[in-house]
């Protein structure tokens, strides 16, 4: 039941539908990620209907292919993975972590089910949702160091969850996207098919929380994973007391005698939470931006607008290579394909010449025409092989554009906290100028003015609080700064051993299936070399 | 001493339902009248029909022939003349043109007086005066039999290795065109490789100016490598096409002179046997004429001589097509496995050139990335 999420299942698959001629592929290396996209997936099915015509052709007229091919070798060696077998290999599991992490974490998703939901039922016969299967292997002291194993269901909502939680707790990571909730497409799609889309993407977002340095060891991805039943993460704040709470608070408001909690101050303000703050720092994003006032904290750290522009640029070009990068695997896929047919079409030619040749021209000619076909087939299985495995690599560049949407969100948290920063600290430039005036004002009257008196007090109370959360924010601003740099260091080296690991993989490959090819069709011109013409 | 034979129209039973049909004629009670020279002998002749042309289900007539003194009056020679003239008279009935004939038909069905009437009709059949039918009846019946009996007229030859001949040229056609279809397709798969291999090569350089260091300089590296296979693969692909398609085509152009000739072959085989029935019926006409004492023989011994000129040229012009015809397939047999053979020394010289021209340019690139090894 386990390998429904092994990907190698896509090229079991493969191997089981083409006859013995052609099964040459081996058990894939567990370098395979698993984390085949929806065009790994796309190919392999065309691969598939074509290899199952073609073979009982192939049968009949072609000898088997000798040993050696029979050999398959991944010629890339990367076998850095997240690795998506099958628990039970564990092993190979272990073996293919970078040597840096000794600590690992691994990630199941499997066995759907369909459960009813019973409670709060408006409809009758109630609604239904489908529950995962999460097996985690680990040996982190965080789950009760090595051998901790642990199993529970979860749903999607719980997914979710999780996810909001994780973008509060770790504001400035480049935290890994959830999958979509893509409502439309569960109802377009089947059923079985939306199921194991969701289980496999799932699959991948877990095992991405798990290769992060900082979420790995998350309690929230802890409890998501090892704590049974209704997932008990508590929201800061729930958005209905959110709301109550902010239009309670907002005449006080108003009337600027709220209390304001620091570190709530701190926080972001979010739908439905504090919808005056969600105002003011509307105001104040917008004095930042029309206004041709300068704001009084702005951002100056260069590098880092630099950074994003080039994060910008970087989005554009690996969104343009990732697409070529598809049409160069169709152009290989077509190639294949054309071959086998052309092989086919000569394994006929063959036969026909054969059945009651009535001259021996025919005999010769029904020879070479078989290892035209022999050689045709041939080439067409290596496209075929070339083109998996240059689906893997390539992936990488679609795995990427998922990254830049997590540096997104982390840029995005490092501004929305400038943005509190900013509107606090105009505040209390507004607190400061209106404390100033009142004392102007009650200082001309003699012996004080009771009523200002009590103002300014209750002003400079609101000052002091005002100030303390000027100075959260500002803690935090600098911590999620922080976070953004350390992110972007982690990035720039994840990504260039990514990258250079995937261009060796694809130049690996590359030049091996065409030394491969070149072999078939040097053996082939030496089958013809008796052919030659007289101008060569 | 009546005997009944009926021989029914072609291949069908007397017993064939009334929608087939049908025309079986039996001639039967020979009765001597007459004496000396003019002694002659009168049958009975029995029509049974469903033909349209003639009158009724069923028409009995009499008719005469002449006996010959001595032996002409002996019962031998009386049945030997009443089996003779039903055979003569049921195989001209059951020949599929000749039971068309009006002659036939007055023959089988007029009365006494309307037969009367003919004998002295200047041009037709029956004026001739009954004399030596028998031998007549004799030579006819040889020459027609082999026209008459024959069921079917076989149209086409019945050679069965000319059958399996044909049978592989109609395949070698349909096999060749697919070989000649995929053949192009391979030439366009070549082309469109080039040309994902040279966007993929830009786009990797545009990626590789983005990054910087030595990253961005593996990208660009690749990306120039990309573009220039791409430039191989567009060469390979012209030569596939003139190299590879092109002889596959002028291999299919070859089966399909060979199918015109066997069509030229069909033709002359046909022409061949038209001839050769029309010259039976003709020799049968002619035979009647003579009977007859008509002054149309000559123009009919004149037709006849033509009609044989006429059947030897066709002859002759379907050996001379046959003759050529084996030679053309020997010589086509060998020229096209020379043909082939170099076309496919070609395509798998090219295809290896590209393979190994593609293994060298990624290889080349191997130990660029391996100094930039991970930071």
């Amino acid at each position: 039941m386990m390998r429904q999420e092994n990907h190698g299942g896509e090229d079991t698959d493969l191997r089981g539908s083409q006859d013995d001629m052609e099964s040459l592929v081996l058990d894939e290396p567990p370098s395979s990620n698993g984390q085949s996209s929806p065009s790994a997936a796309a190919v392999s099915s065309v691969i598939d209907r074509q290899t199952s015509a073609a073979s009982q052709h192939f049968n009949s007229i072609l000898e088997p292919p000798s040993y050696a091919d029979a050999i398959f070798t991944s010629f890339d060696s990367s076998s850095a993975s997240n690795g998506h077998d099958s628990p039970n290999h564990s092993s190979s599991a272990a073996e293919s972590d970078p040597p840096a992490r000794s600590e690992f974490l691994k990630i199941w998703v499997s066995d759907p089910q369909k459960e009813l939901e019973l409670s709060n039922s408006l409809v009758p016969g109630g609604t239904s949702y489908y529950t995962y299967l999460i097996t985690t292997r680990t040996n982190m002291p965080e789950y009760g160091g090595p051998g901790s194993e642990f199993s529970l269901r979860r749903r999607f909502k719980d997914v979710v969850t999780l996810s909001d939680r994780l973008s509060e707790s770790y504001r400035g990571f480049f935290i890994p996207i959830r999958p979509d909730k893509s409502v439309v497409e569960s109802q377009v799609m089947q059923i079985e098919q939306f199921v194991e889309q969701r289980r496999a993407a799932l699959s991948r977002y877990l095992n991405k929380l798990a290769a992060h340095p900082a979420i790995r060891k998350s309690e929230e991805l802890r409890v998501f994973l090892v704590v049974n039943g209704k997932l008990p993460l508590v929201r800061s704040v729930d958005v209905a007391s959110r709301m109550l709470d902010g239009a309670v608070r907002l005449p006080r408001q108003l009337v600027g005698e709220a209390a304001i909690d620091a570190n709530e101050a701190a926080q972001p303000a979010k739908g439905g939470r504090d919808l005056l703050r969600i105002f003011r720092e509307l105001k104040q994003s917008v004095v930042n931006d029309w206004g041709g006032v300068k704001p009084v904290v702005a951002e100056e750290d260069k590098e880092f607008l630099e950074r994003k522009e080039k994060v910008v640029g970087f989005e554009q070009q690996l969104s343009n290579l990732s697409q070529q990068a598809e049409f160069l695997v169709k152009a290989q896929q077509d190639m294949g394909e054309t071959m086998g047919e052309l092989g086919l079409a000569f394994v006929k030619l063959t036969k026909l010449e054969t059945e009651g040749a009535m001259f021996e021209s025919q005999t010769t000619r029904a020879t070479d025409m078989k290892n035209v076909a022999t050689a045709a087939v041939k080439s067409s299985r290596l496209y075929r092989e070339l083109n998996a495995q240059t689906v893997k690599h390539l992936d990488k560049l679609h795995e990427y554009l998922g990254v830049i949407l997590a540096v997104n969100g982390a840029f995005s948290d490092r501004s929305s906290a400038l943005l509190t920063v900013q509107t606090l600290s105009s505040d209390l430039v507004s607190l400061q100028s209106r404390i100033e005036k009142l004392e102007a004002a009650a200082s001309k009257i003699f012996g004080g003015d009771r009523s200002r008196m009590r103002k300014i007090e209750e002003l400079k109370e609101t000052l002091k609080v005002s100030e303390e959360a000027k100075d959260c924010a500002v803690k935090e601003y600098e911590r999620i700064k922080e976070n953004n740099r350390n992110e972007l260091e982690r990035l720039d080296r994840e990504r260039h051993d990514d990258f250079m690991g995937m261009l060796k993989g694809f130049v690996l490959n590359q030049a091996g299936y065409a030394e491969k090819m070149a072999n078939a069709w040097e053996k082939l011109a030496e089958e013809t070399s008796g052919y030659t013409r007289d101008a060569s | 001493m009546e005997q009944q034979r009926s021989i029914s129209g072609s291949s069908l039973s007397p017993r064939s339902p009334s929608s087939q049909p049908f025309l079986s004629v039996s001639v039967t009670d020979p009765v001597k009248l007459g004496n000396g020279v003019q002694a002659y002998i009168s049958y009975r002749v029995i029509t049974k029909t469903n033909f349209p042309e003639y009158q009724g289900p069923e028409k009995i007539v009499i008719r005469q022939k002449s006996a010959v003194e001595k032996f002409r009056f002996s019962a031998e020679f009386i049945e030997m003349r009443r089996q003779a003239l039903d055979v003569f008279v049921n195989r001209i009935a059951s020949h599929h043109e000749l039971q068309q004939s009006e002659d036939l038909r007055t023959f089988l069905q007029a009365d006494e007086e309307t037969m009367e009437r003919l004998r002295f009709h200047e041009t037709g059949i029956f004026k001739k005066k009954p004399s030596d039918l028998m031998q007549i009846f004799k030579d006819v019946q040889s020459k027609v039999s082999d026209v008459v009996l024959g069921k079917e007229k076989p149209v086409e030859e019945s050679n069965p290795e000319y059958e399996k001949l044909k049978h592989y040229i109609f395949e070698l056609e349909n096999h060749l065109t697919e070989a000649q279809k995929q053949a192009y397709r391979l030439v366009k798969r070549h082309r469109e490789l080039g040309q994902s291999l040279s966007d993929f090569g830009k786009a990797a350089k545009l990626l590789g100016a983005c990054e910087g260091n030595d990253l961005g300089k593996a990208f660009s590296e690749l990306g120039a490598k990309s573009e220039a296979l791409s430039f191989k693969l567009q060469k390979e692909a012209h030569q596939l096409l003139m190299n590879f398609e092109e002889p596959l085509k002028d291999y299919v152009r070859a089966v399909q002179s060979i199918k015109a000739t066997i069509a030229e072959r069909a033709n002359a085989f046909r022409q061949q046997c038209e001839l050769a029935e029309t010259i039976k019926l003709k020799e049968i006409n002619l035979d009647k004429l003579m009977l007859t004492r008509s002054d149309k023989v000559g123009e009919a011994e004149l037709e006849y001589k033509e009609l044989k000129a006429d059947s030897e040229e066709a002859t002759r012009r379907f050996d001379t097509i046959v003759r050529l015809m084996n030679e053309e397939i020997v010589r086509f047999q060998d020229q096209k496995t020379i043909d082939m053979g170099v076309a496919f020394h070609e395509f798998a010289k090219g295809q290896a050139r590209l393979a190994n021209s593609v293994a060298d340019a990624w290889r080349s690139l191997l130990p660029k990335l391996e100094t930039c090894s991970p930071a």
